[in-house]
């Protein structure tokens, strides 16, 4: 769809741009990417370069020490145990929700719609809070929890349940427009022709979805990496045990440890650029595949 | 789904009860407050040495920091914190109040009231001193710029709080309008209310907001060590108050997990020699009179006042002064 737009663009510009009646006055044009690149770099790349530079302004030795300390290590193998978890249990989610919306009609699907949109517009305090309600010692799980000694706030499974809550809609929210532009006659057709619900999922679906899935995929990953709010909430901030890396880089940060807390914030920045640069990569490739398709 | 995060959920869980149940080894849980950090990690590795040498028995620290009334909430949803160690006693007193989590006398069951250290309130002002900053009035005049967390959230700021107000009490005839009314022109001279200590720090010196920051004794001295004596130097006022962060063993959670004992030695530890210098170290105001008299250089002598003689304990001075609609809520507001 995103494809669609830039391909669009792309023809258009012969087209539009270099007519003097369509084009805008050179000072309005000066003015839009004065406004557009000064806003970013003051407000992007600025911050950025900095976490780079202070994270290596002590030397690359302290810049590894920061990144190889037993405490930053756990921090960034609980930071990728969360979202090995989370995302996968998104994907799953995500298939099913889009699935369930895009190709059923039932009641209550325009409030399951909104539903899934929650997580965004629910602050991720509150989030956390949540289950801190519903799984402390003093909320409603709390006695029975303690009881059969099952612990899941201020211990690794509250982290996991806070970083899925927060990362629910992100698969679900790129996939139904998707689903519901194709419709389902393609599906309706193979099923028609005698495939098994499951092939018509695997040959027919899953092609059409795969791109706007990635992307889903790719941006939920990233989310989860980097949630502070809810997961600062339901953490209990136990050293090497309970710290994510926002966490960890929060509490270095405070320790006085200013380099070590922008090495671990660097790799942070480094994990985001990953996923951007993998994100303009499915996009680029989905919009090939998307004219390649559009080509007679 | 719901089956399969469930399955997460109960490996997690599995895999996190497992750890403490050995003989030789023994984990303890210290909910700590901010500005302990560096203290604990000294001290946990010095008693896990003793306790090994005691016993054999290898025990392992794990320490978790943060603003105290939000770690005392954090014990009390169910953090398992075999010991606590806070800013002030009304925070532990909760574990108490809501949960019974510890029995009432709590604070009786280890020496001073269960406080093995003490701090006081100082000011941080930049090198040189340049508003010429001596004592409490000084903090009223119109061209000063005070830095100060917030008191409805920071455990640190009830105390500065509570030390202007008893020096304004115990001026030549001062009384509670008087100290009010200091109070409230001390306020008026903030920049900016962090909500925690460390926070409030960083405002000062790395932000470079305001001349004079109002510090507990041991942070000022962790300042000037990992910031630069060259660019702040520590104003003690003729009046301050004694802080008293208290520890305590949480009985509810060591019973069940069966580590009384190490918890109860690790606490007492605090009171020993050993434990004292540490405290000393890392500028906590020793209550050994042996090793305070070792260290009088640093500890400058204050006249110091207690919150239980001035404001009548905790429970009463949190109540009147910083409880939604107390008097600070008054005073600031206006």
């Amino acid at each position: 769809m995103a494809g669609n737009a830039a391909s669009l663009a792309r023809k258009g510009e012969t087209r539009f741009e270099h007519r003097s009646a369509t084009r805008d006055p050179l000072i309005v044009r000066v003015l839009v990417l004065t406004v557009a690149l000064g806003f970013f770099a003051i407000f992007l790349l600025l911050p950025l370069v900095v976490v780079f530079a202070e994270a290596l302004r002590k030397g690359f030795e302290t810049y590894w020490a920061a990144l190889v300390d037993p405490d930053a290590q756990s921090a960034i193998r609980l930071t990728l145990l969360a979202a090995a978890i989370a995302v996968p249990l998104n994907l799953v989610f995500g298939v099913s929700a889009a699935w369930a919306i895009a190709k059923y009609q039932f009641r209550g699907k325009a409030f399951l719609t909104t539903l899934i949109d929650l997580p965004f517009s629910v602050s991720p305090v509150i989030a956390g809070l949540i289950y801190v309600l519903v799984f402390g010692a003093q909320g409603w799980f709390g006695p029975w929890l303690r009881e059969n000694d099952i612990r899941v706030i201020f211990a690794v499974p509250g982290i996991v349940l806070a970083t899925v809550f927060v990362t629910f809609p992100f698969i679900a929210r790129e996939l139904i427009p998707l689903m519901e532009q194709q419709g389902s006659e393609e599906e309706e057709a193979a099923i028609v022709l005698g495939a098994s619900g499951w092939q018509t999922f695997w040959r027919v679906t899953l092609p059409n979805i795969k791109w706007g899935l990635l992307y889903g995929v790719i941006l939920c990953n990233a989310r989860a990496m980097g949630e502070f709010g809810a997961v600062s909430v339901v953490s209990g901030h136990v050293r090497g045990e309970t710290n994510t890396m926002p966490l960890h880089v929060e509490i270095l940060y405070n320790e006085y440890q200013f380099a070590a807390a922008f090495a671990v914030a660097s790799l942070l920045a480094l994990l985001a650029l990953l996923t951007i640069a993998l994100k303009s990569l499915v996009e680029w490739r989905s919009g090939r595949t998307q004219s390649r398709e559009d080509a007679p | 789904m719901i089956r399969q995060t469930r399955r997460f959920v109960l490996a997690g869980a599995l895999a996190l009860t497992a750890l403490p149940a050995s003989a030789q080894n023994v984990s303890l849980l210290n909910v700590s407050y901010d500005p302990t950090r560096e203290l604990y990690v000294e001290i946990n590795a010095a008693f896990a040495k003793e306790w090994q040498a005691k016993t054999g028995q290898n025990v392992r620290i794990r320490q978790s920091h943060g603003g105290s009334g939000r770690q005392a909430r954090a014990v009390i949803d169910g953090l398992d914190a075999d010991v606590v160690t806070l800013a002030l006693a009304y925070d532990i007193d909760a574990l108490h109040l809501n949960g019974k989590l510890i029995p009432a006398d709590w604070q009786s069951r280890l020496p001073n009231n269960a406080s093995p250290y003490t701090s006081t309130i100082v000011f941080l002002v930049r090198k040189g001193n340049p508003k010429a900053i001596r004592d409490w009035n000084d903090l009223v005049k119109p061209d000063v710029g005070v830095v100060t967390p917030n008191p409805k959230t920071s455990g640190g700021a009830r105390w500065n709080y509570l030390a202007a107000w008893a020096y304004a009490l115990k001026q030549p005839g001062g009384d509670d309008a008087k100290a009010r009314d200091f109070v409230r022109a001390l306020f008026k001279n903030v920049k900016v209310l962090d909500s925690g200590a460390r926070g409030a720090l960083t405002s000062f010196t790395e932000r470079g907001i305001g001349d004079v920051f109002l510090s507990w004794e041991n942070e000022a001295f962790l300042a000037l060590k990992e910031l630069g004596a060259d660019k702040f130097e520590i104003v003690v006022p003729s009046l301050s108050i004694l802080a008293e962060p208290p520890v305590s063993v949480v009985d509810r959670v060591v019973d069940k997990r069966g580590t009384r004992a190490v918890a109860e030695a690790y606490l007492q530890f605090l009171y020993t020699k050993e434990g004292q210098e540490i405290a000393a170290k890392h500028f906590y105001r020793p209550r050994d009179p042996e090793v305070a008299a070792k260290h009088a250089e640093t500890f400058k002598k204050v006249n110091l006042i207690t919150i239980d003689d001035v404001f009548g304990g905790w429970t009463k001075a949190q109540a009147t002064h910083f409880n939604d609609g107390g008097v600070f809520d008054q005073i600031y507001a206006k």
